[in-house]
Parts: structure tokens; C-alpha cells; sequence
């Protein structure tokens, strides 16, 4: 399978008094055509900068550190500069984001800014851009779409809201669509809907979803693959249903320990102690060592990536000893 | 358009808001239409019988040249007005404009406008226009307005870049960038439009100092020059006659009360309607 997107090594730095802090620190996966790959984790672990970072939207004054990659293709995203980055930007990766309510421009119409969208690329009369608006907003399920091209943001509802920035996010019709926290600022039945219509059109327009959540729970059934990240690191990757039936990492046991069930046995949640420390207090060796209930001598240095199964890596010494144990036998 | 249009209707439902903007509007219409109803400001039919108190051919007298005050106080406001509109506009325009380019692209562009900015804040501006206007005589009326506009946009350009740092963290900014839209569209589409609200307010606030800036150079013989009818050169002509014909100057000086305190208690009221908390 052909890689359309592979992240090497990605590190970003924020300076920070004298120093510089590394939010996010040795970042590589890939995403394959047509493919999900959903990258979970906690607030503050870099999942969002990942994703800015491949538009080299990184906001000022954090920068991307020299020796990370990203190929797009067979382009060089980091190489990038002005006219050429635009390029890409909407063109090869679609973005959208969290929240809804801020993400439209409170000025304008739903139309003028899906046509702006559509304008920022491809040189066509206002009527074939309307009528392309149009059809996006067909696409992305939205009753009576001649009328809501005509809309304020602030007269729609934030799941509608949620599908107005897909669609824009559509308009170039991208390769790849980044999707940072889609529906985290929905209500639970919204946001089933709108994982749906990101389905959908993954399906229907070949594209690759890289879709970045907090939410183990949206994983499930959407993604292929997904990777875990914590304190800036990727600390393990797997087929979706690989990781479902045999979370490995301690941290992701925690996750998932943490995570009340609807059905099996019932037991009680078991929060990982402690919080994720800030990107100037990371511990030496494994970053996840203080917090770790599996913690062991060899924690202190820090782990590669290591193989545990087919296409199954962590980031844990564990990988190397038989003392890996299975999460329900640990919390029951 | 829909915040600056938004907080022009809040203005108006305003008490103050309204009387501001109700004065202002009869200021502007006598302006623009009172002139082809009164005298010619500049006719002097009778100049032996001097000064004359307010009467039924002069409402507001005539000065010592015989000419009705009535039509000079008109024709003034057209003189004033269109100053102080234009000269607002020039440093709205040039403050919207460095500011906006500051705001956004930061960095050593932004730190070079603003210690500009800086030092230009620290000279009094009608130190630099006295110094260029006691240097240039008989300053034609243009010169004057780009004169007091290009003085009066450094405060402006700051509250423009503060609206745009603000607004630059806004996620549809984000997504606009994430879009690939332009440098320029992101300028012009979704940063300007977003900061007219705050514009609008600082540009009405400016017309009443202008108006009041415009008077003062033109009492110090400086500004609009004769014979150019204009409030503040009616005030220093009266000033000689002023125990024995205060009509000649208590007019023209209503006229710049009522104005600049129409334009503020309008500037106020679209003040509150943009940003409640000020309130």
C-alpha cells in the first residue's frame, strides 16, 4: 500500500525562559489511501500541534525542529514556503476543528465561505462555485441546503455548524482530511451523525481521515489503525481491533481501565493516578514512568518503539519481558 | 459588515446614542442644504452699518463686515464637516492599514510599525501641525485635512493591531489558513470586517476631535484660512467685538459645542454597543 502521508521524527519546540520545551518530540506514523488512523490521547500530549504541523500552521513562537519529515506524496511538506505551502493547504489536506462555534468566520454566510474555500484553489465563476457549494452541502447531509447557503453561523446548530466546516473543508476536495477533535463540542447524538458523514465520504472520495480524539470511544468501528500518544510520543500503535482486544502500553491499559463498559462484567473504573505532567517537567527515561503501575529497573531508560505483535509496536520495555499482563486480570 | 451595522442599530436604541445621532443629522443636513437657502456667506451688502444683533433678516446678526452669521455658521459646518470627515477617514484608512499588516504578520514588521507608533505618540500632535502650519502659509484646505489625517491614525493602528492580535487566535482564522486562502483575503476578508465595530467607534470619537483640533488652528489663524468662512476663524474675528457684538462669536462657538458633543455622545453610545464592558 502506498503511503499517502508519512510524519518522521516530527519535533516541536516552544521556547521557554532560557530553554526550549518540546511539546511534541519524535512523531512518525503514516496514513494510507482511503484509511482512518485515529490518534488518541489526553489534552496536552500534542495530538493538535501533530495536526497543525502538517500545514505547518504551528502557532508563533513554537517551531518545527530540524531533522523531522513529512512527506506528502512525494513532496516535502517542511520544505514548503509561501505559495507552494498555500498550495497544500486545503488542496492535499483538509482540516477542520473542534469547536464549530468559532470555526465560522461570524461575518459572512455559510455560502461565501464554502465559495472561498472552493476559490482559494480552483479559478471558477462565483455561479459554479455556489453550484459546487451547493452540492457540498448535500454531501455533508445538511435539509435544505439553497436556504442555509444563505445562513449566518450564528443561526445554525453547532452539529450543523460541524458539517458547514466540512464541507469547507471539502471544497478543494483533498486528499487527506485532518479531523482535530470533530466532535468533542457536540452532543453525543450529534456526534455519532457527524462521525458518520466523515465515513461516508472517506468511503465515497478515497480520502485518508486522520482523526484526532481524546475519545477511545469514537475509535472503535471508525478507525483502521490507531496510535496512542502520550507526553509528545507516540507509545503505541495498532490495528484498531488489535488494540481493542490486547492494549498493551500501561498507559493504554489505563485508558481503557479508565473507561466505564456498557457491557461485560461489572467492575470498577480505575483512573490512572497522578496527570500528565507539562512538556518542561518530563521525566527522564519513560515518560510515563511515574504514573505506571507496571513500573520497572529498566523504566529508566528511555524505551524505542518495540515490536509485540503484526503491525503491533509500544513504546514500553514490557515489549522485551514476559511480564506483560493482560489489563482485565490486573484490575479485576 | 454585520458587527459595525449591528452596533450602529445598539447605538441608536440608545437615549444618548439617539440624541447624538439626531443632533449630528441636523447639523449635517443644515450643512448640505441650508446653503442654498441663506445668504451668500461672503456678501457684504452693507459694510458701513457694521455689526447688527440677531434680527428677522439675520437670526444670528451680522459681523462687523456686515456678513450674515446665519449663513457663515452653514457654511462653516460645511467647511468643518467635510475636514474632519475627510481627515477621519485618511487616519482611520492609514491606522486600519498598519495595524491590520502589523497585527498579522507580527514578527519584525510589527516591532518596527509600533515603536514608530511609539515615538509618534510621544510628540503632541498639534505641536507637529503648528510647526508645519507656522512654516507653510495660507495652507490650502486639502494640504490641512491630510495634514490632521496623516496625524491622527497612530492610536488608531494600535487598537487595530490589538483587535487583530485577538482575533488572529480566533479558530476561523485558523481554518481560513488551513484553507489555503491568501495573506491578503485573510487581511481583507476575515480580520477588517471583524475589527470595523472598534474603527467605527474611534473614528466617530475622532470627528469631534478633529472638529475641535480644525476650530483651534483656525482660532490660531493657522487652519482654514479667510476668506473661507470656518468656526474657529469666526471666533477670532469676533474677538475684537466680543462686549460689543457677542452674537459674532457666541454662534459659531455653539455650533462647535453642539457638534463635538453630538459626535461624542454618538461615539459613546457606539462605544457601549461594541463593547459592553466599558460601559
Amino acid at each position: 500500500m502506498s503511503h499517502v502521508l508519512e510524519v518522521q521524527n516530527l519535533r516541536i519546540s516552544f521556547p521557554s525562559g532560557q530553554s526550549r520545551v518540546y511539546p511534541v518530540d519524535g512523531v512518525s506514523f503514516w496514513l494510507n489511501r482511503g484509511e482512518t488512523l485515529a490518534l488518541v490521547g489526553e489534552s496536552g500530549c500534542g495530538k493538535s500541534l501533530t495536526s497543525l504541523a502538517l500545514l505547518q500552521l504551528v502557532p508563533a513562537p513554537g517551531r518545527i525542529e530540524p531533522g523531522s519529515a513529512i512527506q506528502l506524496g512525494d513532496m516535502d511538506v517542511l520544505a514548503l514556503r509561501g505559495e507552494a505551502l498555500r498550495q497544500i493547504r486545503g488542496r492535499r489536506i483538509g482540516m477542520i476543528f473542534q469547536d464549530p462555534m468559532t470555526s465560522l468566520n461570524p461575518v459572512f454566510t455559510v455560502g461565501d465561505q464554502i465559495v472561498e474555500g472552493i476559490h482559494a484553489h480552483f479559478k471558477i465563476s462565483r455561479t459554479a462555485a455556489r453550484d459546487r457549494a451547493l452540492h457540498l452541502l448535500q454531501e455533508v447531509g445538511i435539509p435544505d441546503p439553497v436556504e442555509r447557503l444563505k445562513a449566518y453561523p450564528h443561526q445554525l446548530s453547532g452539529g450543523m455548524r460541524q458539517r458547514v466546516m466540512i464541507a469547507i473543508a471539502l471544497a478543494a476536495e483533498p486528499e487527506i482530511l485532518v479531523a482535530d477533535e470533530p466532535t468533542t463540542a457536540l452532543d453525543v447524538t450529534v456526534q455519532a451523525q457527524i462521525l458518520e458523514v466523515l465515513d461516508r465520504l472517506r468511503a465515497s472520495r478515497g480520502m485518508a481521515v486522520l482523526l484526532i480524539t481524546h475519545d477511545l470511544g469514537i475509535v472503535a468501528g471508525r478507525a483502521d489503525r490507531v496510535a496512542v500518544m502520550y507526553a509528545g510520543q507516540i507509545i503505541e500503535e495498532a490495528p484498531t481491533e488489535q488494540l481493542f482486544a490486547q492494549p498493551s502500553h500501561p498507559y493504554t491499559q489505563g485508558l481503557f481501565a479508565s473507561v466505564p463498559r456498557i457491557s461485560g462484567p461489572l467492575r470498577r473504573l480505575t483512573p490512572i493516578r497522578g496527570t500528565v505532567p507539562a512538556p518542561s517537567a518530563w521525566p527522564s527515561g519513560c515518560r510515563f514512568r511515574p504514573r505506571c503501575p507496571q513500573a520497572f529497573d529498566k523504566s529508566e531508560q528511555e524505551p524505542p518503539m518495540l515490536p509485540i505483535g503484526p503491525d503491533h509496536v509500544m513504546r514500553c520495555w514490557l515489549a522485551d519481558t514476559p511480564r506483560i499482563v493482560a489489563a482485565d486480570e490486573r484490575t479485576r | 459588515m454585520t458587527p459595525a451595522l449591528t452596533a450602529l442599530q445598539e447605538a441608536w436604541r440608545k437615549p444618548q446614542g439617539r440624541a447624538g445621532a439626531a443632533l449630528l443629522l441636523v447639523v449635517v443636513v443644515s450643512a448640505v442644504v441650508g446653503p442654498w437657502f441663506l445668504p451668500d456667506p461672503l456678501a457684504q451688502p452693507d459694510i458701513l452699518a457694521g455689526s447688527r444683533p440677531p434680527g428677522l433678516g439675520h437670526p444670528f446678526g451680522t459681523d462687523q463686515l456686515s456678513r450674515d452669521i446665519l449663513a457663515r455658521v452653514v457654511a462653516g459646518a460645511r467647511v468643518s464637516l467635510s475636514v474632519a470627515l475627510l481627515a477621519v477617514g485618511l487616519s482611520a484608512t492609514i491606522g486600519a492599514a498598519v495595524g491590520l499588516i502589523s497585527g498579522y504578520l507580527g514578527g519584525l514588521v510589527d516591532a518596527g510599525l509600533m515603536r514608530l507608533v511609539d515615538g509618534a505618540l510621544a510628540i503632541p500632535r498639534l505641536f507637529i501641525l503648528l510647526l508645519v502650519l507656522a512654516v507653510w502659509e495660507r495652507v490650502p484646505l486639502l494640504a490641512l485635512v491630510i495634514l490632521i489625517g496623516a496625524t491622527g491614525w497612530f492610536a488608531t493602528s494600535r487598537l487595530v493591531r490589538g483587535e487583530v492580535l485577538r482575533l488572529r487566535e480566533e479558530t476561523y482564522v485558523r481554518a481560513a489558513e488551513a484553507l489555503g486562502a491568501a495573506r491578503r483575503h485573510i487581511i481583507l476578508r476575515h480580520l477588517l470586517p471583524n475589527t470595523l465595530g472598534p474603527l467605527l467607534v474611534a473614528a466617530t470619537l475622532g470627528v469631534g476631535d478633529v472638529i475641535l483640533l480644525e476650530a483651534g488652528l483656525s482660532f490660531l489663524g493657522l487652519g482654514v484660512q479667510p476668506p473661507t468662512p470656518s468656526w474657529g476663524s469666526m471666533v477670532l474675528d469676533s474677538r475684537e467685538v466680543l462686549v460689543s457684538a457677542p452674537w459674532a462669536g457666541i454662534f459659531p462657538g455653539l455650533a462647535i459645542v453642539i457638534t463635538v458633543l453630538s459626535a461624542n455622545l454618538f461615539g459613546d453610545a457606539l462605544r457601549d454597543a461594541v463593547d459592553p464592558r466599558s460601559a
